[in-house]
């Protein structure tokens, strides 16, 4: 079984992020990225799947800056076989990504997509599902659990209030959740190694994909910031607080 | 032109995030229609026809939304949306499985987590986790918009005299099937959904500790239980607790952070909160540049106390 994995280089989710003073969006110059959280884990689940025998193949992709190609490097080194990466310089948008990684995906052929829930920069949460509908795939969003069992695909899903199981046939595509796994750190000899890894470049129009939005941001702006609050001197205080002035107990 | 809103229920019944999406339809003063997608699910469609604002239900009763898989839901949504200026669902683990898949069959994109409708066209949304907040414009045809629910009311679930048109189905994908549901049987409420949410930090200490501070305090308020990332990296609670940037992102109307310094990752995920109280030691920790009330001292002291003080 062959498994491509999708990354996204974004702002290190411990970093403190800054609004242009132009209000255009968030900066991300001089600023500390990483992998999306999500996205880790979409790797390390590969990884175990090839571990076990189940994946022959893993293979990454992302879209981006020339840095992303970093994040590309950082997958390998935690143990993906190979990299594809589409140089994209605009804000992308879910549509577009997904189209571009449907092209991918019919010359790849993978039996599994894995991709993060959702990205931490834009929290669209969108990406995989829009990608499922143009393949014609089923899904399993927000998977905290994924067996392979006689060719079929059994997902455990966080929803609202539990959890869901769904059986799905081959190929599917499956957004990560927090509980699935824990991302393994890449070792130092495995980072030297991941240097001699393949990383294609395939650009958008060899995809034949038009990366212009028809969602265009017009402006980022901080939220209002809470009002200062007080510090009360004893419990006593507190709850009438919470009684008599928030109303909330 | 109207409006297509996705009902969110289980066969038997609305859930109420559906009337706080009606309510952030009505801001664009056009007719509303209510798709109530279901296996048996008349109680379901008869109530719609009752809610306020809704002037038109579209049911549709078919297996193949029993458990509403996406690539049925998606296929029957693709289908009715063009004659729509705008589909919407509830921002919920529901509305965001399936709508995306939509939106793509349509060959357009999707506005997620919408919090304010300026215009037909133009909506405020949160990015990084709530730390921003982005107006964007949308020139696609027809509108998919996922809503947050905590940022607009509810409109009531009757008054409302809405016409009824019962549809065919758009079939079985036979790509997907449904094994087993396993809903969270803790009486406690679940950490997205709750009221009231009582979290925990590493200086809890353990997770004995955990369950003996905090549960009684969460018990006797009726709150979830919620953790930040360093209290699960330390192992005291599952991840599923956490809340955060990387975690689960709450809104409640009270948050009593117990032990949590504040570390930015944490504040992206509650700060939403309408009242948020903090518990530390420290007076100096960041927890309390957020917090409507702060009380300093010592944790093992101060939520005995507070749960005693509860009765």
């Amino acid at each position: 079984m062959k498994i491509l994995i999708t990354v996204k280089r974004v702002i290190d989710y411990n970093v403190k992020i800054r609004i242009k003073p132009d209000q255009s969006g968030v900066e991300t110059s001089n600023v500390k990225m990483s992998m999306n959280p999500f996205d880790e884990i979409a790797v390390e689940e590969a990884v175990r799947l090839k571990e076990k025998g189940i994946a022959t193949e893993t293979v990454a992709v992302t879209m981006g800056p020339t840095q992303a190609q970093e994040t590309l490097r950082t997958a390998m080194a935690m143990g993906i076989d190979r990299a594809i990466y589409v140089p994209v310089d605009t804000e992308t948008q879910s549509l577009s990504v997904a189209k571009a990684l449907q092209r991918i995906i019919a010359k790849e052929k993978p039996d599994l997509v894995i991709m993060g829930k959702q990205a931490i920069d834009n929290d669209s949460s969108q990406t995989g599902p829009m990608l499922a509908a143009l393949l014609g795939w089923p899904q399993g969003t927000f998977a905290s659990k994924l067996e392979i069992v006689e060719g079929k695909a059994r997902v455990t899903r966080e929803v609202d209030g539990g959890l869901e199981t769904l059986e799905l046939q081959l190929p599917a595509l499956i957004t990560t959740d927090l509980r699935l796994n824990e991302p393994r750190y890449a070792s130092l000899p495995n980072i030297m190694k991941a240097k001699k890894k393949t990383l294609e470049v395939t650009t958008p129009e060899q995809l034949g994909v038009d990366f212009t939005s028809r969602i265009t941001t017009q402006k980022v702006v901080e939220p209002p910031p809470r009002k200062g609050g007080i510090k009360v001197p004893d419990i006593a205080t507190l709850l009438d607080k919470l009684r008599n002035e928030a109303k909330v107990i | 032109m109207s409006i297509l809103i996705i009902a969110e229920h289980d066969h038997k019944t609305i859930k109420p995030c559906t009337f706080h999406v009606i309510k952030a339809a009505s801001k664009l003063n056009q007719p509303l229609t209510l798709l109530v997608a279901g296996y048996e699910a008349s109680s379901v469609a008869e109530a719609a026809t009752k809610v306020y604002g809704i002037s038109h239900v579209l049911y549709v009763d078919d297996q193949a939304y029993a458990s509403f898989l996406a690539e049925n839901m998606g296929l029957l949504i693709a289908k009715l949306a063009p004659d729509f200026t705008h589909v919407m669902v509830a921002a919920t683990s529901y509305g965001k499985n399936f709508l995306p898949r939509a939106a793509a069959l349509c060959d357009v994109g999707q506005i997620s987590d919408v919090i304010s409708l300026e215009s037909a066209d133009t909506f405020i949304r949160p990015i990084y986790a709530g730390n921003a907040l982005a107006t964007v414009t949308s020139q696609d045809k027809i509108k998919f918009i996922t809503v947050r629910t905590t940022a607009f009311e509810a409109v009531p679930s009757t008054g409302g005299q809405a016409t009824i048109a019962r549809l065919e189905g758009t079939g079985d994908s036979g790509t997907s099937r449904f094994i087993s549901a396993e809903l969270s049987k803790s009486e406690r409420p679940e950490l997205t959904a709750a009221r009231v949410i009582v979290s925990g930090g590493r200086a809890l200490g353990s997770g004995d500790n955990f369950k003996k501070i905090l549960e009684p305090l969460a018990d006797k308020l009726n709150a979830a239980l919620g953790a930040s990332r360093a209290a699960v990296d330390a192992g005291y609670v599952p991840n599923d607790y956490q809340v955060g940037q990387t975690g689960k992102v709450v809104a409640p109307d009270l948050y009593i952070a117990i032990g949590i310094s504040g570390a930015i990752q944490h504040l992206a995920g509650m700060k939403g909160s309408k009242t948020i109280v903090a518990i530390n030691k420290d007076p100096e920790a960041p927890i309390f540049n957020v917090a409507d009330y702060g009380l300093v001292g010592d944790l093992f002291d101060i939520v005995p106390e507070l749960t005693k003080a509860l009765g």
